[in-house]
């Protein structure tokens, strides 16, 4: 067990290394380098030398990865472009924002899609599985910026309830933050609730079918005490990673629906530092996106690993 | 007049087509249960064996539903109550053993909650006596070490070991009425017979009625008092057990019979025609009229009714069962085999053969390092005669299919040579092998479903082979395929079916098909009959005879049911944990078995027979790896030497009668102990 954790982490770190790499070599092999696009056409002489020597281009690539990859470690993104500061103080902010964001979509989109699974799987075939799976269903096949362009034309513009675009600075606190963002997390939320709960219905429907279900009904256990002793823990467990899943997937919804809502978080940061060539900016946001993702993945992983008693104990054996 | 425990009457259980017709699975059954007796139930698959016994606790299948009739438990029915008043009953009253106790414990919760939840739904005892109620009920199970057992989960326990956990949570509530739903099928030979033994104990102990439900006469046999024979979804034929075995006097029963193979014969058994109905398939008249040869005129009209004949104490659903009175069900098999074909030309060579599922660690690949002392498989050294059939037998985890995937190349081996033909070594990797050598060997899996393309149709699966080895293409290719479709006895207008439209047995067949297709030297056949039911399972034995015999063609053919073995293999090899035990002529393994592993596999047999008891000469541990050094054996022999076979490993000794094992004690001094047995 021990084992199998430590090797999960070292993958997960491995993964990191060549997403680093990757976006490395990339901004590289670009035409032009990171002084060439912000300098413009004053990019010659004495300008550029500065350019360089300030972001350090002037040494070899393999060189200037290592001490990049190093600072990262501590911690340290080096300087944005455009805006000329360090890129820890243009971040912090964004990403405080889009984890409120996130989480608040998280935190509401998984018990609504915990429970309207378990009602579909429960009244299969009845009123309450019909009228939920055709909305869950409907949801699912809306992208992001429709549903978030529909809300906005809907509460904000005819119903005129709240406010359509989040306009503050950057640095909000976070109560001033929580009424503008009600849309956005809709907009996000809806899509990964319905692939959640569609997911969740299908587990707690096969393990209904199995025969230690039947076998619990047969052994007298009351319907409910088998639903949440004998059904759940058995049909959750494959959904863990599942969420896992849905949530890394949500990143992408984030960036979508923070440009609609003009939101100040990490995703409007990934479209604006590209369309600015802020090189920097978009390895460090390579880098925080690829880790975000891949630390959701392994606490899935452990959260399996720890909760199946068959992987729990193999290990624990060997 | 004895108590009546359960009444099922006029009893029809069916469902809605999509059309909306209504199709019945169960009809109009009617039976008694009396208090302290057991009775078995026996049918081929799709009976209606299960959907009854599940009737008898009340409980319907989903899409299934009741279309008549009672199941009265208490004067009350079982069919009428709500799930309030069923879960009363359930568990206390009439408690359930499912199929597949390994699939039936929920995974999550140990074995000490499940049984405890049991108890705590069914009796009023506290915390502490619930306690000692678990060991008490593991005990009686015969589990070794309650309290460890208790925490376990269950894929912590062994097959049989799961089995006789679900034995003690049914009895947990003290149930008057236990139903038991195949309960040792899929298990190994040794454990089953071990698992019936305990029940037969609990029965006489407890004064429990039961219910058994089996596809297997050999198991009903050992445990009931009274058999009821179902065919397509209707009782056929119900009495004493020994009376129907004996004298089945039903036409169904009586081929049924006909059909096991049994150890005591050589040869192989009489196979019956056709397959039971479709539900809803059925039109008048009676439902074996397709597959009966006594049948008549009146038979394609009536229905004939379950009648009871007074001095038989029989009921019986047949016009003409008079004729089968007499008519010894007589304990001669007509087919013989015909054993000129074998010449004395080895075809296939195995030496020193090992195999280690274990991976090997990088550095040791590279410097070609040998690190499992201990394979799964261990020196195997099999000579293969052209024309023979030889079998591998052993209990699970014993390495049949092991060696036969590396025979095919499928597995790797780790030491040793395969050679084909007497000198050409075959390559261990697949890939790396030429066509003919794919071509000469050919392999037939246990599942049809899972071997042949669903998506392909009979004539696209045949063609395959026939394109690849021989590039036949047009009107030759369709010719040849609906030569191989005759050879297996399937009508030409099969070719544009897929398998889903065929019945289990068809579907084996055009895997046979395939198989010949290729106009293969061997044949690796892995428990070819083993997912079929026996009457089934008789005509693709006696259909794979005949091919053989045809071409000349060698089996290798794996089972674990050792009188299938006996039916059609020349030659026999024991196997335990990957190692060889014994191997010889069938004829003399199974007349005196001289290994003590083979005496004791051939003891837990189960005939139809109630008056042949199964042998338990061995404890039915479950070993997850053999020994590191001895004999293979050494963990579960009823004639342990001590050190000895602790240390050394045995030597081979060959029998007067051409047996040879692999075993410390003198091949006399076995041979000589067992017959005195
Ligand atoms: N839910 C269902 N809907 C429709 N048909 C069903 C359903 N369950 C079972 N059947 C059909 O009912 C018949 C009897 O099924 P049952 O499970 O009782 O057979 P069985 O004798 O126990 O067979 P086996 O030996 O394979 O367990 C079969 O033809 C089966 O296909
Ligand atoms: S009634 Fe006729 S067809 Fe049916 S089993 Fe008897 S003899 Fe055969
Ligand atoms: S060698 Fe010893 S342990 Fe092995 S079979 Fe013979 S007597 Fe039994
Ligand atoms: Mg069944």
């Amino acid at each position: 067990m021990f084992f199998l954790i430590i090797k999960r982490i070292l993958l997960g770190l491995i993964t990191l290394i060549i997403v680093s790499l990757i976006t490395f070599v990339g901004t590289e092999v670009l035409p032009g380098d990171a002084c060439t696009t912000y300098l413009e056409r004053e990019a010659y002489g004495a300008a550029l030398e500065a350019c360089y020597k300030r972001l350090g281009l002037d040494i070899p690539a393999h060189e200037r990865y290592l001490s990049w990859a190093f600072s990262v470690i501590q911690g340290d993104f080096g300087y944005s472009l455009s805006g000329q500061m360090p890129i820890n103080e243009v971040l912090g902010p964004r990403v405080k924002n889009s984890m409120v964001l996130a989480s608040a979509a998280i935190i509401i989109g998984i018990p609504i899609a915990l429970i309207l699974g378990i009602i579909t799987a429960l009244w299969r075939d009845k009123l309450p599985d019909i009228t939920i799976s055709t909305v869950t269903i409907f949801a699912m096949t809306i992208p992001e910026f429709i549903s978030a362009t529909l809300l906005i034309l809907i509460v904000a513009i005819w119903l005129e309830w709240l406010p359509g675009i989040v306009i503050v600075p950057t640095d909000v606190t976070i109560t001033e933050l929580l009424p503008n963002i009600i849309l956005p997390v809709i907009a996000i939320a809806m899509i990964m609730t319905a692939h959640m709960a569609r997911m969740v219905r299908s587990s707690v429907i096969q393990v209904m079918a199995s025969d230690y279900v039947q076998m619990a009904i047969l052994k007298g256990v009351p319907y409910w005490k088998m639903v949440f002793k004998h059904v759940l823990p058995n049909a959750l467990l494959p959904a863990i990673n599942v969420v896992a899943l849905t949530i890394a997937w949500l990143l992408g919804g984030v960036v979508v629906t923070e440009v609609v809502f003009n939101y100040p978080g990490l995703g409007r940061l990934v479209i604006e530092s590209i369309s600015n060539r802020d090189l920097p900016t978009v390895q460090a946001l390579a880098i925080i996106l690829a880790s975000i993702y891949v630390s959701i993945n392994l606490i899935a992983d452990l959260l399996t690993l720890m909760l199946n008693p068959r992987l729990k104990t193999l290990q624990i054996r060997k | 007049m004895e108590e009546i425990i359960q009444k099922v009457k006029n009893l029809s259980v069916g469902f809605k087509s999509q059309k909306g017709h209504e199709i019945s699975i169960l009809k109009n059954i009617t039976t008694d249960i009396k208090k302290g007796e057991t009775v078995g139930i026996v049918g081929e698959s799709g009976s209606g064996k299960s959907t009854l016994a599940l009737a008898m606790m009340g409980y319907v299948k989903q899409g299934l539903y009741k279309m008549e009739g009672e199941c009265i438990f208490n004067s009350s029915n079982l069919l009428n109550m709500n799930n309030r008043e069923l879960e009363k009953i359930r568990g206390r009253k009439i408690a359930m053993i499912p199929q597949n106790a390994g699939q039936s414990l929920t995974p999550n919760l140990k074995i000490g909650y499940q049984i405890d939840e049991a108890l705590k739904l069914h009796t009023s005892l506290n915390k502490n006596d619930r306690d000692k109620k678990i060991s008490e009920l593991l005990n009686k199970v015969r589990l070794p070490s309650p309290e460890t057992i208790a925490l376990r989960y269950p894929h912590e326990l062994s097959g049989g070991q799961q089995q006789r956990v679900a034995v003690g949570m049914a009895l947990a509530g003290n149930p008057d009425l236990l139903l038991l739903d195949e309960p040792t099928t899929g298990l190994d030979v040794t454990t089953q017979a071990h698992v019936l033994e305990l029940l037969n104990f609990i029965a006489k102990d407890t004064g429990t009625s039961m219910v058994y439900v089996s596809h297997d006469l050999g198991a009903i046999a050992q445990v009931s008092d009274r058999i009821i024979v179902m065919y397509s979804g209707e009782i056929v034929l119900e009495g004493p057990t020994r009376d129907i075995l004996q004298q089945p006097i039903h036409p169904y029963t009586y081929g049924l019979l006909k059909s096991i193979p049994k150890l005591s014969l050589a040869g192989l058994p009489d196979s019956m025609p056709g397959s039971q109905p479709q539900p809803g398939t059925k039109k008048k008249g009676c439902s074996f009229y397709d597959r009966c040869n006594l049948a008549e005129d009146k038979c394609k009209k009536n229905s004939p009714d379950l009648e009871y004949i007074n001095e038989l104490k029989t009921s019986v659903r047949c016009f003409n069962y008079k004729k089968l009175i007499k008519q010894k069900s007589e304990n001669q098999s007509n087919i013989k085999r015909n054993e000129k074909n074998i010449k004395v030309n080895e075809i296939l060579n195995l030496t020193d053969v090992s195999i280690s599922y274990a991976k090997q660690k990088l550095l040791d690949q590279i410097f070609n390092k040998i690190t499992d002392t201990n394979p799964t498989v261990k020196d195997i050294n099999i000579d293969i005669n052209k024309g023979e059939t030889i079998a591998l037998v052993g209990e699970s985890g014993s390495g049949k299919s092991t060696i036969l995937k590396s025979i095919a190349g499928l597995l790797r081996t780790k030491e040793g040579k395969i050679k084909f033909d007497k000198d050409r070594v075959l390559s261990n990797d697949v890939k790396k092998r030429n066509s003919s050598d794919l071509r000469a060997i050919q392999l037939i899996f246990q599942n049809p479903d899972e071997s042949l393309n669903p998506n392909h149709t009979v004539e696209e699966i045949l063609a395959q082979p026939l394109k690849l080895y021989f590039g036949l293409s047009g009107e030759e290719l369709k010719q040849n395929i609906i030569e191989l479709l005759e050879k297996v006895r399937l009508g030409k207008f099969y070719m544009s079916r897929y398998p889903r439209q065929l019945s289990g047995g068809e579907k084996q067949r055009v895997a046979v098909a395939r198989a010949f297709a290729a106009k293969p030297d061997i044949i690796l056949c892995d428990e070819v009959t083993s997912a079929l039911d026996v009457s089934v399972q008789a005509a693709v034995l006696n259909l794979l005879q005949k091919l053989k015999e045809d071409f000349g063609t060698t089996y290798i053919f794996v089972s674990h049911d050792l009188a299938v073995v006996r039916a059609i293999s020349d030659r026999v090899a024991v196997l335990y944990q990957g190692r060889l035990c014994e191997i010889g002529p069938s004829k003399n393994v199974y007349k005196f078995p001289s290994h003590p592993y083979t005496e004791v596999l051939l003891g837990a047999v189960l005939e139809p027979d109630p008056d042949i008891k199964p042998k338990l000469v061995a404890e039915d541990i479950v070993e997850d790896k053999p020994p590191e050094k001895g004999c293979c054996f050494q963990g579960r022999c009823p004639r342990f030497l001590g050190d000895q076979c602790k240390n050394e490993t045995p030597p081979w000794q060959i029998g007067d009668n051409g047996n040879a094992i692999r075993c410390h004690i003198n091949i006399k001094d076995l041979e000589k102990k067992q017959n005195g047995n």
